[in-house]
């Protein structure tokens, strides 16, 4: 290995010596002092692991704009227009509500086919939408009496707050502008997807 | 019922399996009992199992293994292109290749004028029951 690998004509050029890098000033370490208290049994400890998730890789097919087709769910079948991924990885997604009654929702890309299909998002703007937007709401905790539990059950049905209504009618007004721009498409988003006889799957391009 | 299409010297034919699945291929000798010399303007000359092609109707006039050149030119002056795209089969490769690369919105459209056209065709129908009670 010595002479397959040329460390000789390396010793030769620095002058009969490898040569090697200075060693680098270590900082002192810190005085340790002997522990006070050492266990009966000696306690592995668990290796460490400092793995980092990645984020979600996006499919190439996925862009802002493609239509979607939804493949488990309330929305099972519905086709939905795509317009960000969040930062946990799931998809931003929106009917739009008028169309086809998906409300600006998240949806896992395992559950979703992607079309070639596009729509112009161009003039929407979806920053302020993220993972916190999409959060249960903390649920006030009320004490629990007795009247209580034959009185009102859930008197408070979770009501959309109005803000986040408002949210889903701008969204919307640009893209149903751009969708009413393709002739049919707008029938093509308010459908449902199903498979039908002679329909493979695997044959068909979306 | 006798034979109509002959393995020959310039029949073209359509491979229908392996690596050049729907190509049109002239054949230019014939090695044994079994196999051809095959040979397409967008392919290196090969030899192919006779299983693999289908004949068509189309014969070229071609000396037995002429050059690239030549068939490209007997191809031209026999017209095969055209003469195999506007023959009944080459018709329905056409529209089974159109078939398979549709959209899911082409689909939709499709659906929806297949259903116009049959609404088209009962309202005609309707109207000539009307006008001939039978």
């Amino acid at each position: 290995m010595y002479h397959k690998r040329g460390l000789w004509a390396i010793k030769a050029k620095n002058g009969g010596v490898f040569p090697k890098h200075d060693p680098k000033p270590k900082p002192a370490a810190p005085v340790e002092k002997p522990p006070k208290f050492y266990p009966a049994d000696d306690v592995k400890k668990p290796l460490l692991n400092k793995r980092k998730p990645k984020p979600t890789k996006l499919r190439a097919s996925i862009t802002p704009g493609t239509v979607l087709i939804i493949l488990a769910g309330r929305f099972k079948g519905k086709r939905v227009v795509f317009l960000k991924q969040l930062s946990s990885g799931l998809l931003l997604v929106t009917g739009p509500f008028k169309i086809n009654g998906v409300p600006l929702r998240r949806v896992n890309q395992s559950y979703v086919i992607a079309t070639s299909t596009k729509v112009d998002v161009s003039g929407i703007n979806v920053d302020k939408f993220d993972d916190k937007y999409f959060a249960k709401q903390a649920e006030k905790k009320k004490k629990k009496g007795e009247g209580e539990f034959f009185e009102s059950e859930k008197e408070e049905k979770n009501v959309l707050p109005q803000e986040k209504k408002d949210d889903q009618k701008t969204v919307d007004a640009s893209l149903i502008k751009s969708i009413e721009g393709v002739p049919d498409l707008k029938a093509y988003l308010g459908a449902r997807f199903s498979l039908k006889a002679g329909m493979k799957p695997h044959e068909l391009v979306f | 019922m006798p034979f109509k299409r002959y393995v020959e010297i310039g029949r073209v034919a359509l491979v229908n399996y392996g690596k050049d699945y729907g190509k049109l291929v002239v054949i230019v000798d014939v090695i044994d009992q079994n196999r051809a010399l095959v040979d397409a303007p967008d392919m290196v000359r090969s030899q192919m199992n006779f299983k693999r092609l289908s004949l068509t109707d189309i014969k070229i006039e071609i000396n037995r293994v002429p050059k690239k050149k030549n068939l490209i030119e007997a191809m031209e002056k026999a017209d095969v292109k055209n003469k195999w795209e506007n023959s009944s089969w080459g018709r329905k490769l056409i529209v089974q290749k159109r078939r398979a690369a549709l959209n899911d919105f082409d689909r939709f459209k499709l659906m929806l004028a297949k259903i116009k056209r049959g609404g088209l065709i009962r309202q005609e129908l309707a109207k000539l029951k009307k006008e001939n009670p039978a």
